[in-house]
């Protein structure tokens, strides 16, 4: 009993702690990094403590000091309690989402069996969808409670996107549920442990279609077109500023880190290696004991996946600096027209293969 | 059968209610004078139907600064540091531009290397503001990359006008008669290796934009000038040669030494954004052309008019001779004295014809000068050109007309 809820506490912390604390700032340095890579620039290097800059890993550490001591700005005739909770609203789903996301199998140490996720719901993709459209009425409820034309220009093109999106995200996964014939994340992830049935092999077109509609519903270039900032200067969070303006900031970074998580369980064989099987794993590590070799399998598990997580995150910021971003229409005849047939065709090709 | 009549019923009353016209209004926003993608201030009053433009007004001048009264105010010579500041992203050709119309005024005949040498600036300077504008457009369509790259290269421009004058952005080199000084040693070296440089960069952002997908649905058929309607408002430059009219000022009416340069003129057939995007790039290409010829071919000798009472003479002369210190003295302290009369001259700016038209009372002072700014009649067509369309077509079709703050408003 105790143990489950070490176990249960310690998951939630590192979760927590990995997104909150590593990712969503280090993430920051990352993408002004990155984009300096890729525009033959050098990049944040400038914020520094007694001299030492750190190759700019400070920068996030100023950004927070600076936006928490600036003001915390309410537009005259806003709605105060929606325009304070849009920013929370938006946060939390995309926290919550990961809980459900295994970041490792499960592991018989001195007789407790470990189980790498948060929760271990049998619905965990509906549970993740639920949560993810959840997010939207933030961004709705910041753009209409600004009382700023702009915002709610932004907020109108941010619910007719993701809710067009949604549609066919939410297809584009149906294959993988067909494949796998299981909702749990944690069973999809078990089943990928040969090379061959990772779920982008399996499913390349519907890996495709979720990577496209993934970016769009974290509105993010081509996608950006809530916050496109020469069109309608920042969209929803125009009237923002100080914490609350991170917080949704943050919430990008946690959905990508979230999409990063969903499209390594379904398409990337989850936690394993290719064509290394735990038993290769267990008897490569049995010099430690049983217990010992375990755990050491569970630590390379762990990171296996994170370090799958991370290449998705490059991905997606390697998209983000390269292309420019679609216009309204041209978004929502891509999403309806194009993207929606394909996860359907996808769904049924699927189904005459099972069939067969 | 009675409970189907009335399912009917209820389902035509819904019908109806769907059908029924909404209660919808029109906004109103102000875009500008301080919004992302009015660089150079300006502002839109922009009325929209959901996000559909309904009524699309430009208000300009929000950058005047009295130019033609600051011109009339000062000497002959003392004009140049203002015309830097028209199109600022090419202020070399208003330096020329300006010269040349005086020089018309008076009747000046600038020796061959200074006009080499006024060539090459030019085209340097529309290379400059090419560089920029489709980087610009770019950055605004949210291709950040494609901006940077085209940065480079203008800032590899930048250096050789540095080189050349000292300053990167306010050039004033070019004089009445003649030209600040001479190249810098090693120019044409400097400038091969920038080519080079260039050339890459243009491929990269080439590859970036001109087959991107995502950039091609967003510039094509939008924005669209027939060639009637643009000679109508009276375009000039890139956007009238996208509509397919092949008018250049530099093959129209040569200048300086351009009838002996071999370059083309590229048209566009639509009239669309993504003909005068292609239209700026494929001159970008032959800019670097006009360059290297004028380079192959400069001729040595002096690069200022032996007229003392217009230009002054080498600082030797007028250390040393008396007449040259007379000269030099009367020009500096009454100005220089055109002869009565008026002129207007035409240079083929970045964006457009660049026209002066002088007045001169045989003072030291012009009595009035008055600029052709291309990109007026480019920002008067905004409203034709996006009206109908969606707010997001606002961005690239301002930003491929070019207008600049500093030569609309004056």
């Amino acid at each position: 009993m105790i143990a489950d809820l070490i176990e249960a506490v310690a998951k939630i912390l590192f979760i927590f702690g990995v997104n909150m604390g590593f990712f969503a700032p280090v993430l920051g340095w990352v993408e002004r990094k990155q984009s300096a890579v890729m525009q033959d620039r050098v990049g944040a290097n400038r914020a520094d403590i007694f001299g030492f800059t750190l190759i700019g890993l400070l920068h996030p550490v100023a950004d927070t000091i600076k936006l928490l001591t600036k003001e915390d700005f309410i537009p005259a005739g806003a709605n105060k309690l929606f325009h304070t909770l849009a920013p929370f609203i938006t946060l939390t789903p995309a926290l919550i989402a990961f809980s459900v996301i295994p970041f490792g199998g499960q592991y018989e140490i001195y007789g407790h069996t470990i189980n790498l996720v948060i929760a271990d719901l049998d619905v965990g993709i509906l549970f993740i969808f639920a949560f993810a459209s959840l997010s939207i009425y933030g961004v709705v409820l910041g753009g209409w409670s600004s009382n700023n034309n702009w915002s709610f220009l932004g907020a109108m093109r941010a619910s007719a996107q993701m809710l067009s999106y949604e549609v066919a995200m939410g297809l584009a996964i149906i294959g993988v549920i067909m494949v796998y014939g299981s909702l749990r994340l944690t069973d999809i992830g078990a089943m990928q442990e040969n090379f061959f049935k990772w779920g982008i092999f399996l499913q390349p077109i519907g890996f495709i279609l979720f990577i496209a509609c993934a970016t769009a519903e974290n509105k993010r270039i081509p996608f950006d077109i809530p916050e496109a900032e020469t069109e309608i200067v920042a969209g929803y969070f125009t009237e923002y500023s100080s914490m609350k303006f991170i917080m949704f900031w943050m919430a990008e970074f946690l959905e990508m880190i979230t999409i990063a998580g969903i499209i390594t369980t379904l398409f990337l064989g989850a936690w394993h290696i290719p064509f290394i099987s735990s038993k290769m794993l267990l008897s490569l590590f049995s010099f430690a004991g049983a217990n010992g070799a375990t755990i050491l399998v569970m630590l390379t598990n762990i990171a296996t996946f994170f370090t799958k997580i991370i290449f998705m995150i490059w991905f997606q910021m390697t998209i983000r600096w390269t292309l420019p971003r679609f216009r309204y229409d041209q978004m929502m005849k891509l999403g309806w027209k194009i993207l929606l047939p394909l996860s359907l065709i996808n769904i049924f090709i699927t189904g005459l293969v099972l069939l067969l | 059968m009675s409970y189907g009549l009335f399912l009917m019923s209820r389902v035509c009353n819904f019908m109806s209610d769907i059908t029924k016209e909404l209660h919808t209004e029109h906004m109103v926003i102000n875009m500008g004078p301080s919004h992302p993608v009015t660089h150079g201030t300006v502002k839109f009053v922009v009325t929209l139907d959901g996000e559909t433009i309904v009524n699309f007004e430009v208000e300009i001048g929000y950058l005047h600064r009295g130019f033609e009264k600051m011109c009339e105010s000062g000497l002959w010579e003392q004009a140049f540091p203002y015309t830097d500041r028209l199109n600022y992203v090419s202020s070399m050709i208003n330096n020329v531009g300006y010269a040349l119309a005086v020089e018309k005024l008076i009747g000046i005949d600038t020796p061959e290397r200074c006009k080499y040498i006024r060539v090459i600036v030019s085209e340097l300077s529309r290379l400059s503001d090419h560089f920029t504008n489709v980087a610009a457009s770019g950055l605004e369509l949210g291709a950040f990359t494609a901006f940077l790259y085209f940065v480079e290269a203008r800032d590899l421009i930048w250096d050789l006008l540095e080189s050349i004058c000292g300053a990167r952005l306010t050039s004033n080199y070019v004089r009445i008669g003649g030209l600040k000084n001479d190249l810098p040693e090693g120019f044409k070296g400097h400038t091969a290796r920038v080519f080079k440089r260039c050339r890459e960069l243009w491929i990269d952002v080439d590859k970036l934009l001109t087959k991107n997908r995502i950039f091609l649905d967003r510039v094509r058929d939008v924005g669209i000038m027939s060639p009637d309607d643009a000679i109508a408002y009276g375009f000039t430059g890139p956007c009238l040669r996208a509509s397919g009219v092949p008018y250049d000022v530099r093959k129209a009416q040569p200048y300086l030494v351009y009838d002996r340069m071999d370059f083309e003129i590229p048209i566009g057939e639509k009239g669309d954004n993504f003909d005068r995007y292609l239209v700026r790039m494929e001159e970008i290409n032959q800019s670097m052309r006009i360059v290297e010829q004028a380079l192959d071919n400069i001729p040595d000798g002096p690069i200022n008019v032996d007229m003392p009472e217009y230009r002054w003479q080498s600082k030797d002369d007028i250390y040393t001779k008396i007449e040259s210190v007379i000269f030099h003295f009367k020009t500096v302290v009454e100005g220089i004295k055109p002869p009565e009369g008026e002129v207007y001259f035409a240079v083929e700016g970045g964006n457009g014809e660049l026209g002066f038209y002088l007045v001169s009372n045989g003072s030291g002072k012009p009595y009035k000068c008055r600029v052709r700014p291309p990109c007026f009649p480019l920002t008067a067509a905004m409203p034709k050109m996006v009206t109908g369309s969606l707010i997001a077509d606002v961005v690239p079709t301002f930003d491929m007309i070019n207008m600049i703050g500093g030569e609309c408003d004056r």
